[in-house]
């Protein structure tokens, strides 16, 4: 009976959601992808990890494996280099696919790296994805620089609520580094 | 035709003036002595492409609202930073060509007063100059020309891909740096994968990959011994400048290779001193490269 048990739960984990693609930007292009793997060869991030697969990513998504896709930390790797944009033979706009599960997880499992929270808090508070320290900006009159233009809170705060993501930011769990499993 | 009298909102994004105002410094210098006039936004935030990986619709809806902004100055938009470059840019052109998603988009800038209805562009300072200055120009007020120097190029990825939004009128992304490098009289070599991502955009959540990538670009670079690398982006130019020390020491190797960003080139070329371009700002000094260049004679 244990033995059961534990075969049904995987088959939990790796739960089949035939709609998904849906939920995908493109999902409709996804179809013509035909597995031959242009996309990774040129992706500088899987010449230096076999941890991530663009290629492998597509296929999940017309299985529908949803859950795992969501849970998997490699998404996170992606430098949005574009190159397997440029390089399919089908059109499948692979970087497109991977920000959506990205974007899907967030909305999902509230979880985001870290840095993209206080990216976000940055931008939250000062307009600037960083906040740009007193010296700086006193040191921006010595070098002849103009001042650096302010940034209207009120709205910025305004377009994080109506795009449903203040509350997300405020609670999220995050997770600092991608360990490259190979 | 070459626009006589270009004028420009300059947006300068977040990581030049947090960290490298060396490239602003050198731009405006140029562009001005080339008759480009900077505006200064009047009010602005993130182009909002450090939010696209977590929310889609809200990274939209921050570029937009740059856009609209813009829209009531009835100005171009002038970008030095690739990021800012390829988001702004790829924004405004599916508003334009996607009835559905403006729609979306001016619903949540309609909450705060505001409506996109698409009448500016946005360009990278490359742009600026070959489209609306223009090589004669250029190398008009070439003052003293570099040809004593040999250096590479990186253009980095949001001036290249996705091409649906960054090929321009008859001009190839991937040419127009090494044509704007030779304007200066310097040689542009060619290397291996030219086009490689610096990888900055993960270093964030992981050191390995990125420092590997730009590891790999560096040795390209030295193996046709260049004297310097040129960079058009805050990005790149931080993971290749900034962080090459961390890379000489990770991997055991040597390179002092200096990265100096196109206008600070281009400034040396139109007989800026050094100084004026804020070339001491660079982790890697240039000493060699500056010692060729004037003490050529
Ligand atoms: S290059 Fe395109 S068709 Fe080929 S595997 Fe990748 S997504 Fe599929
Ligand atoms: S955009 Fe992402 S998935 Fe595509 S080639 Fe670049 S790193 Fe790989």
């Amino acid at each position: 009976m244990a033995g059961l048990k534990h075969i049904f739960e995987n088959a939990t984990v790796t739960r089949i959601n035939p709609r998904f693609r849906h939920e995908m930007a493109d999902a409709e292009k996804l179809l013509l992808c035909f597995q031959c793997g242009t996309c990774t060869a040129g992706c500088p991030v899987s010449r230096f990890s076999s941890f991530y697969n663009p290629r492998k990513i597509a296929r999940m998504v017309q299985l529908g494996l949803k859950d795992r896709l969501l849970s998997d930390a490699a998404l996170w790797l992606c430098t949005t280099c574009y190159t397997c944009i440029d390089n399919c033979p089908q059109g499948v706009e692979v970087a497109n696919i991977v920000r959506s599960l990205r974007n899907l997880s967030v909305k999902e499992r509230r979880v985001m790296p870290l840095i993209s929270k206080k990216l976000a808090l940055n931008i939250l508070r000062s307009g600037y994805a960083y906040i740009i320290p007193e010296s700086r900006i006193r040191r921006r009159i010595t070098q002849g620089l103009p001042h650096l233009p302010r940034s209207n809170l009120k709205q910025i705060a305004k377009l994080f609520e109506v795009t449903d993501f203040l509350g997300v930011i405020e609670n999220v769990e995050t997770f600092e580094k991608v360990e490259v499993k190979e | 035709m070459k626009n006589s009298n270009p004028e420009y909102l300059i947006f300068l994004g977040c990581t030049i003036p947090y960290r490298l105002t060396s490239y602003e410094v050198s731009a405006r210098k140029v562009l001005k002595t080339l008759g480009v006039k900077l505006v200064e936004m009047p009010d602005f935030n993130c182009c909002g492409y450090p939010i696209d990986l977590v929310n889609h619709e809200l990274a939209s809806a921050l570029a937009t609202r740059n856009l609209c902004l813009a829209e009531e100055k009835e100005m171009n938009i002038l970008t030095l930073c690739n990021g800012c470059f390829g988001f702004l840019n790829k924004v405004n052109k599916m508003l334009k060509e996607d009835e559905g998603f403006r729609k979306k988009i001016n619903k949540d800038l309609n909450e705060i007063g505001m409506e996109y209805k698409g009448k500016v562009e946005v360009k990278h300072l490359i742009h600026v100059l070959t489209e609306d200055v223009g090589f004669e120009k250029i190398r008009q007020n070439v003052k003293k020309s570099l040809s004593m120097i040999r250096v590479a190029q990186h253009t980095g990825c949001h001036l290249l891909r996705p091409s649906k939004y960054t090929l321009r009128d008859g001009l190839d992304g991937h040419t127009l740096l090494k044509e704007l490098i030779e304007l200066t009289g310097a040689e542009c070599l060619d290397y291996v994968d030219e086009g490689e991502c610096c990888g900055n955009p993960i270093i964030g959540v992981n050191e390995d990959i990125p420092f590997q990538m730009a590891r790999e670009k560096l040795e390209h670079v030295k193996k046709v011994n260049a004297q310097a690398l040129i960079t058009v982006c805050p990005f790149c130019h931080i993971m290749y400048d900034l962080n090459q020390p961390l890379i000489e020491r990770r991997f055991n190797e040597r390179f002092r290779i200096p990265v100096l960003h196109y206008p600070q080139l281009l400034g040396l070329a139109m007989g800026f001193t050094p100084e004026e371009l804020a070339i001491n700002d660079l982790r890697v000094k240039p000493i060699e490269l500056l010692n060729s260049i004037y003490n050529a004679e």
